[in-house]
């Protein structure tokens, strides 16, 4: 029988949301990575542990029957290093929110690509602010109107790949919440990944920001048998100067962690008990 | 060399420029003293600058315990010509017989002296070759504070055998040969100095080399006790005055250890992050104690402040943590390398939102110390925040201490390990737990099928959001809970301290590194009188404090701010009205001598 991670949490995103589509990725890949009597599970479901922000995203702790943290908005990502410096053993995967990942918090963000911290995110870029109602954020695109910028935004949303990418991250992707079977791929990979991960997920927010329809024609996927490991080659994948939006794994490298620099000498320190 | 009223208590003083070792000959000098058993205190001051300005550095020290230091100077070691200038007039003065006249009673050591500087201190300015004598070893500049070291050893009247064998341990690993050699220049150069050889010394004797004592800053004497008592990790941003915290765990951390030489005292030694900025360290914190280490982090009030919302959720999640405070001269940067006691009320009142925690104020290094070791272990206890309220004075000056540095005192409350009759399997486990003491059996992640919830968010016993009415206050009311478990504890623990004269209708009340001008003035009072201190000041000991300050005739309360923050609380917790304040908020700490006069000349008033 597969790992159920269901909760009896009452799930209270807006009927459709694409967060959905997530969380159902997600417990695929815990049900697939952790599963015991599966070949191919690596996990053990005791050592998995969730962090959420703040946003609608964050919600998503309630609903998985593994270990959570919900942090507070923007500051998932230093309480991820955090526990993986405590204890290696466990894999620590967060999801976080284009709000509370590249607005609040941003400098953990860029930090933790630098210092190639074992941890593997997710961010629900949704490109609004949703759980406060609708106003724009790092991501939304100049003109967005939103309750906060009624005539419309004034500023220029960030390229969040191009960002991680030049601050040091090991393993660089985005995927299309609407795509279950493919954002299940790259998360696997992701928590697979040694070192800092990185999955930007494009989630239209049906109520504040409803991009399906604008999104249908835009998204496309990389070839998947681009070398994932010529930096220079990732920036320019990701740095288009059209309208199209690129899908798939950008960049994959490994390096040495935060973690396991951290722990050099370690071995030599006695247990106080 | 001197009789007066306090001249039991010798004062050197050290000055020059940022950059010319004035703090690092100030230790090694310290602790030749400390290592002749002396007791010693050691203060620096210095401006937030890296080269120039002006650094000075005070010894005091003495047979007996001596709290703090003095401003008169017995010995002042000028490595630049503005060192002159600025501290010709601190030299204690000295009244001959006849009382008409007044004579200099200290000197003053220098490479040279300006005309007018000999013609006011005459035979008190004392020319010795420091530069000229480091040059001629061809050694760096900063060794010419040496050759004053080994004046200074004469006028100690130190047996030229003893200085050279604590000389060879204080510059064991700063080029001994080369310091040991220039410290002998400058005691033969005393010794053949034919005005002064006529000249009494330092009547006090050391007492020879059977000290056990060590001496400490603040910073490392909360370090060790944060050790003692089981300590993983230590993350911070560095921020003056508990940079010094930082530094010393940096070099104690596996990593430390493995490179560079090791440190005698620390067998266990903890993790050190110092992460992009504060918000980063109070969560990675968070985030190690969720995963069961126990962690402490450090910062001046103002990088505290930046991490109040995280603080808060120390609170809500219930997660074990410390917090080393130290205070500076505030508002927002203010004086950032000079002492306040301003933040009494920002620390007990830290982070939104209504929680337990405890906040420790040591008054000295050894205090300091066991605070380190009671905050890790109330923390775990009760899965609370704690704060131990420092400041720059206390974190940065040094003392001869008496403290065990191998104790170990490590207390993990209601973890899974330590619970026999707690048993995770066939039953879902539930991190908020509601107990009879409010407090919840502690699992940590990995464990088989214990899952582990910890949220920001109110929530129920599983740590799942909760906003409805009933668990809400359920959740609450359990948190609360804790703290009648804390007080009970608390009772129990030296939470105020009572020095002086038991009988006195007068009680003198203080708190944190107030405590060493004070307890230094009490040796200078006319008459007997009872000092208060007040050790934890959060949960407040109000019974305790009550039962002191209710029969009292005259409070007088003392402490390093303009609003008289304590009074305040005393007055807030206990209905108690202090009748006199000495405040002062200069930035500067209070001079012993000055503070009894103060004291004295207000008890005299009827």
């Amino acid at each position: 029988m597969p790992i159920d991670i269901s909760t009896k949490s009452n799930i209270t995103w807006c009927p459709g949301c694409p967060n959905s589509q997530i969380l159902v990725a997600f417990r695929k890949v815990i049900s697939d990575l952790a599963d015991p009597e599966n070949s191919t599970g690596r996990l053990k479901i005791e050592n998995i542990v969730g962090v959420a922000g703040i946003g609608c995203h964050g919600k998503i702790s309630d609903y998985i029957n593994v270990n959570t943290f919900t942090s507070l908005h923007g500051r998932s990502i230093p309480v991820m290093t955090g526990i993986k410096c405590a204890n290696p053993k466990l894999t620590v995967i967060g999801f976080t929110g284009d709000g509370d990942s590249y607005s609040e918090g941003l400098e953990h963000l860029l930090h933790a690509a630098k210092r190639n911290s074992d941890i593997k995110l997710f961010v629900h870029d949704n490109q609004v602010f949703a759980l406060t109602t609708g106003q724009a954020d790092a991501r939304s695109p100049k003109g967005y109107k939103g309750k906060s910028t009624p005539f419309g935004s004034i500023e220029e949303p960030f390229n969040p790949l191009l960002m991680l990418l030049s601050a040091g991250a090991t393993f660089v992707a985005r995927t299309y919440a609407g795509d279950i079977n493919a954002t299940e791929k790259i998360m696997k990979a992701a928590i697979l990944h040694k070192g800092f991960s990185f999955v930007d997920i494009i989630q239209p927010c049906i109520t504040f920001f409803d991009t399906r329809d604008y999104l249908k024609d835009k998204l496309f996927w990389i070839d998947e048998n681009t070398p994932k490991n010529d930096l220079n080659e990732a920036i320019k994948m990701v740095n288009v100067n059209t309208d199209k939006i690129p899908l798939g794994i950008f960049y994959s490298v490994e390096k040495s962690t935060f973690e396991e620099e951290l722990s050099r000498g370690e071995a030599s320190r006695p247990s106080l008990e | 060399m001197l009789k007066d009223p306090h001249s039991n208590v010798f004062t050197i003083g050290i000055g020059g420029a940022a950059g010319d070792g004035v703090r690092e000959s100030g230790q090694s000098l310290g602790q030749l003293l400390c290592e002749l058993g002396y007791e010693v205190y050691i203060s620096n001051t210095y401006p937030s600058l890296i080269r120039g300005g002006h650094n000075f550095t005070r010894i005091s020290f003495s047979k007996e315990k001596v709290w703090c230091d003095h401003n008169e100077l017995d010995v002042l070691i000028a490595l630049n010509e503005e060192t002159v200038k600025l501290h010709r007039d601190e030299l204690k003065i000295v009244r001959k017989d006849n009382k008409t006249t007044e004579t200099f009673g200290g000197v003053i050591f220098a490479d040279a002296f300006e005309l007018e500087d000999v013609e006011k201190l005459g035979t008190n300015a004392v020319t010795i070759p420091m530069s000229a004598s480091s040059k001629e070893l061809n050694a760096p500049a900063i060794t010419r504070n040496s050759v004053a070291l080994g004046a200074t050893c004469y006028l100690l009247d130190l047996d030229y055998k003893i200085m050279q064998k604590i000389l060879a341990d204080v510059f064991k690993n700063k080029m001994p040969e080369i310091n040991i050699k220039l410290a002998d220049i400058g005691y033969e150069h005393m010794r053949n100095s034919r005005g002064f050889s006529s000249r009494p010394r330092l009547e006090e004797k050391p007492r020879g080399l059977a000290s056990s004592k060590k001496l400490l800053d603040g910073n490392t004497s909360i370090g060790l006790g944060l050790i003692s008592a089981g300590l993983d990790s230590y993350i911070a941003y560095p921020m003056t005055p508990v940079t010094g915290l930082l530094h010393f765990l940096a070099e104690a951390s596996p990593r430390g250890l493995a490179s560079r030489r090791s440190l005698e005292v620390l067998e266990a030694s903890p993790q050190v992050i110092q992460p992009e900025n504060e918000l980063s360290v109070i969560n990675m914190a968070l985030g190690m104690s969720y995963a069961g280490k126990r962690v402490a982090i450090g910062s001046a009030t103002g990088g505290f402040m930046l991490m109040q919302e995280s603080f808060s959720m120390a609170g809500m999640a219930e997660l074990p943590l410390v917090v080393i405070v130290g205070q500076r001269q505030a508002p927002a940067t203010g004086v950032p390398t000079f002492s306040s006691q301003t933040d009494l009320h920002s620390a007990i009142h830290a982070g939104h939102g209504e929680f337990p925690r405890i906040v420790i104020a040591p008054g000295d290094h050894e205090e300091a110390f066991y605070s380190g070791i009671s905050a890790l272990n109330l923390a775990w206890k009760y899965q609370i925040p704690v704060i131990v309220l420092m400041d720059k004075n206390l974190c940065e000056h040094s003392a001869t201490v008496t403290i065990d540095t191998s104790m170990r005192i490590v207390e993990r409350g209601k973890t899974v390990s330590s619970l026999s009759n707690f048993e995770i399997e066939g039953r879902e486990y539930d991190r908020y737990a509601i107990t009879s003491d409010g407090i919840s059996p502690m699992v940590f992640p990995g464990i088989p099928n214990a899952v582990v919830k910890i949220t920001s968010y109110e929530h129920d016993e599983h740590g799942i959001t909760a906003d409805e009415a009933g668990p809400v206050k359920a959740m609450i009311d359990k948190r609360f809970k804790k703290e009648e478990t804390i007080h009970k504890e608390l009772d129990e623990m030296e939470t105020i301290k009572v020095y002086g004269h038991e009988k006195s209708r007068d009680v003198i009340v203080f708190w944190g590194s107030t405590k060493s001008p004070v307890l230094e003035a009490a040796k200078y009072l006319k008459s007997p009188v009872k000092f208060l201190q007040i050790l934890c000041v959060e949960p407040f000991p109000k019974i305790k404090v009550s039962k002191i300050l209710r029969d009292a005739k005259r409070i007088i309360n003392i402490e390093c701010n303009h609003n008289a923050q304590m009074a305040g609380l005393i007055k807030e917790k206990t209905g108690i009205s202090v009748t006199n304040n000495i405040l002062k908020y200069d930035s500067r700490p209070f001079d012993p001598i000055k503070l009894a006069d103060e004291i004295n000349s207000l008890r005299n008033d009827p």
